[in-house]
């Protein structure tokens, strides 16, 4: 029988389903980092249980670290204890940690791929929503919880309900200057912030096939954003190329066996999904949200909502709410609305090929005056180091831009990066909730050619229109 | 963990819709390396004004009827966003045990269960109507009764609820999942040994 993605890895995991209850899956991979997994450690130390299989577990620094020189000690005490308490935690349980000084050291998201400890066909758990970025290489991914962080180290299995499966097919191209952040934002806003709640998403169609790797995975990153359990999309010839040369490929089998191998986990022609949702590649535009959840979103030709034009109650009333808090009238134009301030980077827009596009919207400009601050944070070592062989950084700071060192950085803001009550923000990550980049702070997620052009001209505009300068 | 059976207690309303884990806690608080101690800080941005220590007359949990309650009422996609753990941990340091609402964020439901906690999902015009008798009573005590799977109103009227039977299973014995894992490590060590893992 045909069988997708989905289905094959779940099969291939499967470790028993005790009756009555959720079944046992086998974990490949698991990632932890520095704010999930202390009160993990703590409940393994009080247990007296070990590390299962401590070679599988890779730990890394990322949300609490500056961006700023790393070689000045951290001042916050409580992040300095918490990154403290991840480095004790590792060397105690054997298990490979890329301090924050480590040249392989970067955001989770992005240094899984990057250092090939991502692969097709394998599950992959962290104490992080969007671990859903690792799809992108037809792995299953999952986010979890602290107390299954530690169901996880001390068994290296975790417990699931089988998902049901739906198809986002993207027909067509997509147009030009429209990016995978677009289309996973068009997304959202079409099936909503629970729209995909208790499925694993699939993606397919001509326009994903297109997307390049980073791309795919700036789409599986935000699928959690839409409630999903996981995203994926089916390995093919751009996956095992991108995966060429990575440092952390099994050593047991030539890379023509290991490709062979990756490939074979693809859905298969003619497999079946529960569900099926459909968007024309050329339909989609550049995204803007206007408000305080992913799935408010609109075109960058378009308005913010008119309330009384809104369908339900509940529409009504967290439209009302979102506009407030955003501080932003009915019906106003996008192109209307300036920031203060522009951040490109996190594990959504952190990697080289996003910094390529906004450093050549850049190129030859300045940021405006009325935007106090424009930083470019590299999702990992790894990026910042390709992207400075490659001048990007010089662009940046030639237009005004700040280059940083790599992490979380204003995507969450646990560091010295932040919002001030009020401030605007053209942001590339994958969260606009209140608060989340500090408190009172507003968030409009964009692409990242976008938010350079935002930074630039400051106010939102259409990239689609942007007079490039070579 | 502490097994959960039956529940009387006052319940908050907070009446929005894709309460996220940002707003259950803020970044700020997840800096610490203990899972208690974050009951204070719950919905932090929403509860206390700029100062950070007054409480917000506007924040309808603020009000003292509501003080001590040990049941929340919200609506759809409760819990989405991150899936900090502090989340539930903060709702149950706050002394609330069981939360109503119309839809979960998967992995925050998850979490709940980790921790003890009771998530029920109800239809939007029965929590509709909850939020209505809240409001309107002076004191209003819910009872959730785990093993009869039903919501007993202070009108002695019922509302029945669904869980899967292993989630319920473990709740009413407060299992730890782990142990329980652990009792399939033949099947464990089998899988291990079928797919070449030493
Ligand atoms: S970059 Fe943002 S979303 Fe990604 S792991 Fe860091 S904090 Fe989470």
């Amino acid at each position: 029988m045909a069988k997708n993605i989905y289905q094959k890895i779940w099969e291939a995991h499967l470790v028993h389903t005790p009756t009555g209850q959720d079944a046992i899956l086998y974990i490949d991979r698991h990632y932890v980092h520095e704010v999930t997994s202390a009160q993990a450690f703590e409940g393994l130390r009080l247990a007296g249980r070990k590390v299962r299989h401590p070679e599988m577990t890779f730990a890394t620094m990322d949300h609490n670290i500056p961006t700023t020189d790393r070689s000045i000690p951290i001042s916050d005490p409580l992040s300095k204890a918490q990154i403290e308490a991840l480095k004790s935690n590792c060397a105690e349980f054997g298990i490979t940690c890329f301090d924050m000084n480590d040249p392989r050291n970067g955001v989770v998201h992005i240094i899984g791929p990057e250092l090939g400890l991502t692969l097709p066909g394998m599950t992959i758990v962290c104490g992080d929503s969007h671990t859903s970025t690792h799809g992108a290489l037809g792995a299953l991914a999952h986010g979890i919880g602290t107390s299954e962080v530690e169901h996880v180290l001390a068994t290296q299995t975790l417990l699931q309900k089988p998902s049901k499966t739906m198809e986002v097919r993207i027909n067509g191209p997509l147009p030009a200057g429209v990016t995978a952040k677009d289309l996973v934002l068009a997304v959202i806003g079409k099936i909503g912030t629970a729209g995909g709640t208790g499925y694993v998403i699939e993606y397919t169609g001509e326009a994903i096939r297109d997307l390049s790797m980073e791309g795919r995975m700036t789409v599986c990153n935000m699928t959690i954003e839409a409630g999903a359990r996981a995203g994926l999309i089916s390995p093919d010839a751009k996956t095992v190329e991108y995966l060429k040369d990575r440092p952390y490929l099994p050593k047991d089998k030539s890379f023509d066996e290991l490709a062979q191998g990756w490939l074979s986990w693809a859905s298969d022609a003619g497999c079946s999904y529960d569900t099926l949702v459909e968007l024309n590649g050329l339909d989609i535009e550049p995204q803007v949200t206007w408000g305080t959840s992913p799935g408010m979103v609109t075109a960058v030709s378009g308005r913010t909502p008119v309330i009384a034009e809104l369908a339900d109650a509940n529409a009504k009333l967290s439209a009302e709410k979102a506009l407030e808090y955003m501080g932003l009238a009915e019906g106003m134009p996008i192109t209307e609305i300036a920031i203060d301030k522009m951040f490109i980077g996190s594990c959504t827009n952190g990697r080289i090929e996003d910094l390529r596009a906004a450093a050549a919207v850049a190129k030859g400009y300045k940021k405006a005056d009325s935007v106090k601050l424009a930083m470019v944070v590299p999702g990992s070592y790894e990026v910042k180091k390709q992207a400075e062989a490659e001048g990007l950084d010089k662009v940046f700071t030639a237009a005004g831009f700040e280059w940083r060192e790599p992490g979380c950085s204003m995507c969450l803001a646990m560091n010295d990066d932040r919002l001030e009550p009020g401030e605007r923000c053209a942001a590339t990550s994958n969260r606009n909730f209140e608060g989340r980049q500090g408190k009172g702070g507003r968030t409009h997620l964009v692409s990242p050619a976008m938010a350079a052009a935002a930074a630039i001209a400051g106010t939102f505009v259409d990239i689609r229109a942007w007079a490039y300068k070579d | 963990m502490e097994p959960f059976k039956k529940l009387t207690g006052i319940v908050a309303p907070l009446e929005a819709l894709n309460v996220d884990t940002d707003q259950i806690i803020p970044k700020q608080f997840l800096k610490r390396i203990e899972r208690t101690g974050y009951g204070d800080v719950l919905f932090f941005d929403w509860r206390y004004l700029d100062d950070g220590k007054t409480p917000n007359p506007d924040f309808e949990m603020n009000a003292a009827r509501y003080a001590g309650a040990s049941i929340l009422l919200s609506k759809d996609n409760f819990g989405c966003g991150s899936s900090r753990e502090h989340a539930p941990w903060a709702i149950n340091d706050y002394g609330i045990r069981c939360i109503i609402a119309t839809s979960y964020a998967d992995i925050f439901y998850n979490n709940c269960f980790n921790n003890g906690m009771l998530p029920i999902t109800l239809a939007g015009d029965v929590v509709e109507q909850l939020f209505q008798e809240i409001r309107s009573a002076d004191s209003y005590e819910l009872t959730v009764d785990l093993e009869a799977l039903q919501i007993v109103k202070p009108c002695g009227g019922t509302i029945a609820f669904e869980l899967h039977p292993f989630l319920r299973e473990r709740l009413l014995n407060g299992w730890d999942q782990i142990g329980l894992t652990l009792l399939n490590e033949d099947k464990i060590s089998a899988y291990e040994k079928a797919n070449g893992i030493a």
